[in-house]
């Protein structure tokens, strides 16, 4: 690993009442990295990468986001959050603004840009996802594709350092799957450091730097792409790709 | 073989267009296919014939046919005067309309009802119409100036002072009030068990009182200087004025954000300035008329508005409060609204017009319309919280999940992206609410207040005007007001829902 993590997580521990979700997580993602988190139902992928931004609080460990140290008090919050993307699983687009409102408020009412600078870049990031004709279009009135592109170009108007990617396509109709992949493969290229839970393996293969495979709240294994599809090392890992790989 | 025949078709000549063969556009169509289509229905088409026919007919011939539309007196309303059987006494309303609309308010000052209605009229309007520019200025000039222009309208009087005064008392009443509590407990302390105890806490309590004192000194000292100094109230109104343009102007920014902070805060005092030498405010203003003396339509509109304007904030805060994860903040809105849910409204205008005055200190008095104001805010406050509750309830928790990823503040992803949405879901409750709590004013007539209701109801004890018919009249020609006024807003609701639904259109 090179010496220049942006996100770095040690030792971080969580409990839902009494019940263990996250179990000694110990992660460091450099900057540029692309990490797919894979696993059964149920193992802690999303809670983990929802730590990150700090949607969920957690009682033991450390977070450190490009510098900002985000411990169990969760001090620096907006701070993080500021720096780290997000795209959920239910797109989660505001449905009583338009897509350009969606795009432009929070660089407005976060950064204090003014509204005109503000919809030049959504536009701009629109484009890169391939919907600006529909800016003015309210998000009901689009398909789920379209709808997650938007959450992608929402997430990149406030120019993150990182991106989270919680189960991006679960949520769609297959044929929908592949537009929202080609963008975040785009994405990729570009050199943004992602975090995806998802369970797209073509897009593991073909795009993440490592895959990061969890089961009961723990890291079991992490490799590169090639060595975790074609040598799987724990007996958890094998059972779970001969599950998904027919 | 044959099934392959079969399946096999092509068409030689195209079948041209012929008319339906029962009709089922236009008014004969909807006769036949939603009136009359089946014996059930035509059972129920003359039912409802029947009830129109027993309904509508005898309304307009009560209100229009039989009516006496002038005279002088009760005379002109009597059959055998008017030879026919008597419908509604309109000049009735006509002599009494005054009573009706302004109430006791004397004859000479009635204008400043009318330039308060006038004025509130010029300033909602366009508030109401989507298209209207400038809604910013127009709504603080209809929710902040409009209510202190028209107290002074309507009420009267001048003042005497202003912002440094009024934070100056404001201070001395609360540094007097902790004093008074201190002192209670040291005399307590005499005569109770736990004696030490109460002395040494109420001594502690009557010493940060006295400290206080000490504190606002400055602030009480410059006040009684510039109320001796004579002209007091423009001093006074610079020094606020100045104060209140340093620290917007601080709070804009300073110098790097530009002078617009500024200057809004310099139009406004301007603004202010204008108000008061124009209704001579420095000078004591206008006669006061006191609200005993209001009445009729006039105290209706004054409640209604009050309490519709006051009690949506208070909801939203109490519903807010409610789902809040700070304990105290919590508990104190839910039992602020279960008790005010769980108490009638005629109840706590009783409690606010009887009792109070005996809970409160000796000289401190508040007006009987300002307590039946704050009665009916607070409780129709109570209810807007439980509506805005199911509102809040239907924002999904994805909506906050993703403005807070976005980094917005708990204030701004509530105030951009879960109240619109929440307000959204139940304007029609809200409105149900604000009609149920403008026909509601009518109970105020219980606490001495004269409302459209009361006022009516006080000149059916004219003599000069009693009929068999006047009753009726009446009761006929505030229901049509209060009908006007609640269908108004029922249908402006409807026009609200629509715009403001256009997301979920496709």
């Amino acid at each position: 690993m090179s010496a220049d993590p942006i996100v770095n997580i040690s030792g971080l521990n969580k409990w839902y009442g009494e019940f263990h979700v996250l179990r000694d997580i110990d992660l460091e993602v450099t900057k540029g990295e692309r990490i797919v988190i894979c696993g059964p139902s149920g193992s802690g992928k999303s809670t983990l990468i929802r730590c990150i931004n700090a949607l969920e609080e957690f009682q033991e460990g450390e977070i450190v986001v490009d510098g900002i140290e985000l411990g169990p008090n969760l001090k620096h919050v907006d701070a993080v959050r500021r720096e780290v993307g997000m795209v959920f699983q239910s797109f989660n687009l505001f449905p009583h603004l338009t897509v350009l409102d969606n795009c432009t408020l929070a660089p407005i009412w976060v950064r204090n840009i003014p509204k005109k600078d503000a919809e030049e870049t959504a536009m701009k990031f629109l484009e890169r996802v391939k919907i600006p004709h529909q800016a003015n279009k309210f998000p009901g009135q689009m398909s789920g594709g379209q709808q997650q592109r938007v959450a992608i170009a929402r997430a990149l108007t406030m120019n993150p350092k990182v991106m989270l990617f919680d189960e991006p396509t679960s949520a769609l109709d297959p044929e929908m799957v592949k537009e929202v992949l080609d963008t975040m493969v785009d994405l990729a290229e570009e050199g943004m450091t992602m975090l995806v839970v998802t369970h797209e393996m073509g897009f593991a293969k073909e795009v993440a730097n490592r895959v990061v495979f969890m089961d009961a709240g723990q890291i079991i294994e992490a490799n590169t792409p090639s060595e975790f599809f074609a040598t799987p090392q724990h007996a958890r890992t094998k059972l779970f790709l001969s599950q998904i790989l027919r | 073989m044959t099934d392959i025949t079969a399946s096999s078709f092509v068409r030689e000549d195209l079948v041209a267009e012929r008319p339906a063969p029962v009709k089922t556009a236009g008014f004969l169509g909807f006769v036949r296919t939603r009136l009359l289509n089946s014996p059930t229905n035509i059972l129920l088409t003359i039912l409802g014939l029947l009830l129109i026919w027993y309904t509508v007919i005898p309304t307009i011939k009560f209100l229009l046919v039989d009516a006496v539309w002038s005279g002088k007196d009760r005379t002109a309303c009597l059959a055998e005067n008017a030879g026919h059987p008597v419908g509604a006494c309109w000049p009735f309303i006509q002599a009494k309309f005054p009573q009706l609309f302004y109430g006791f308010y004397p004859e000479a000052e009635r204008w400043r009802v009318n330039l308060t209605f006038a004025l509130g009229a010029v300033l909602l309007l366009p508030l109401l119409i989507p298209r209207l520019p400038a809604k910013g200025s127009n709504a603080g000039l209809f929710f902040f100036a409009f209510p202190a222009v028209a107290f002074f309208l309507l009420h009267g009087g001048g003042i005497t002072g202003f912002g440094v005064s009024w934070v100056a008392g404001l201070l001395q009443l609360f540094a007097d009030s902790i004093s008074g509590v201190g002192e209670v407990l040291v005399g307590l302390s005499k005569a109770s068990a736990a004696g030490p105890l109460l002395w040494a806490i109420g001594g502690a309590i009557a010493l940060v009182g006295t400290l206080l004192h000490w504190v606002i000194f400055p602030l009480i000292w410059l006040r009684d200087q510039m109320q001796a100094a004579g002209q007091g109230l423009w001093l006074d109104f610079l020094i606020t004025a100045v104060i209140v343009s340093v620290i917007l102007f601080m709070l804009g920014g300073g110098a790097r954000a530009g002078s617009r902070p500024l200057i809004a805060s310099l139009a406004t005092f301007a603004g202010i300035a204008a108000v008061i030498k124009l209704m001579g405010l420095d000078h004591g203003g206008m006669p006061i008329v006191d609200t005993r003396l209001w009445g009729g339509l006039l105290v209706t509109l004054v409640i209604a508005i009050t309490g519709i304007v006051a009690s949506l904030p208070i909801g939203i805060a109490l519903a807010l409060g409610r789902r809040s994860t700070i304990p105290l903040i919590r508990i104190f809105s839910i039992t602020y609204i279960e008790f005010w849910r769980g108490v009638p409204l005629i109840t706590v205008l009783f409690f606010a017009t009887y009792m109070l005055p005996l809970f409160l200190p000796g000289n401190f008095t508040v007006d009987g319309l300002v307590r039946a104001l704050i009665g009916v805010s607070l409780f129709t406050g109570a209810y807007q919280a439980e509506n805005l509750r199911g509102g809040l309830a239907a924002v999904p928790r994805g909506q906050e999940e993703a403005a807070s990823a976005l980094g917005l503040s708990w204030w701004k992803t509530t105030s951009l992206i879960v109240l619109p949405q929440a307000l959204r879901h139940v304007i029609p409750a809200i409105v149900n609410s604000f009609i149920s709590l403008f026909k509601d004013t009518s109970l105020v007539s219980i606490v001495a207040l004269f409302d459209l209701l009361g006022s009516l109801r006080a000149s059916f004890a004219d003599p000069v005007w009693t009929t068999p018919s006047t009753a009726f009249t009446g009761f006929a020609f505030i229901g049509i007001i209060y009908f006007i006024f609640c269908f108004g807003m029922s249908r402006y609701s409807l026009f609200v829902e629509h715009r403001l639904n256009a997301h979920r259109r496709n």
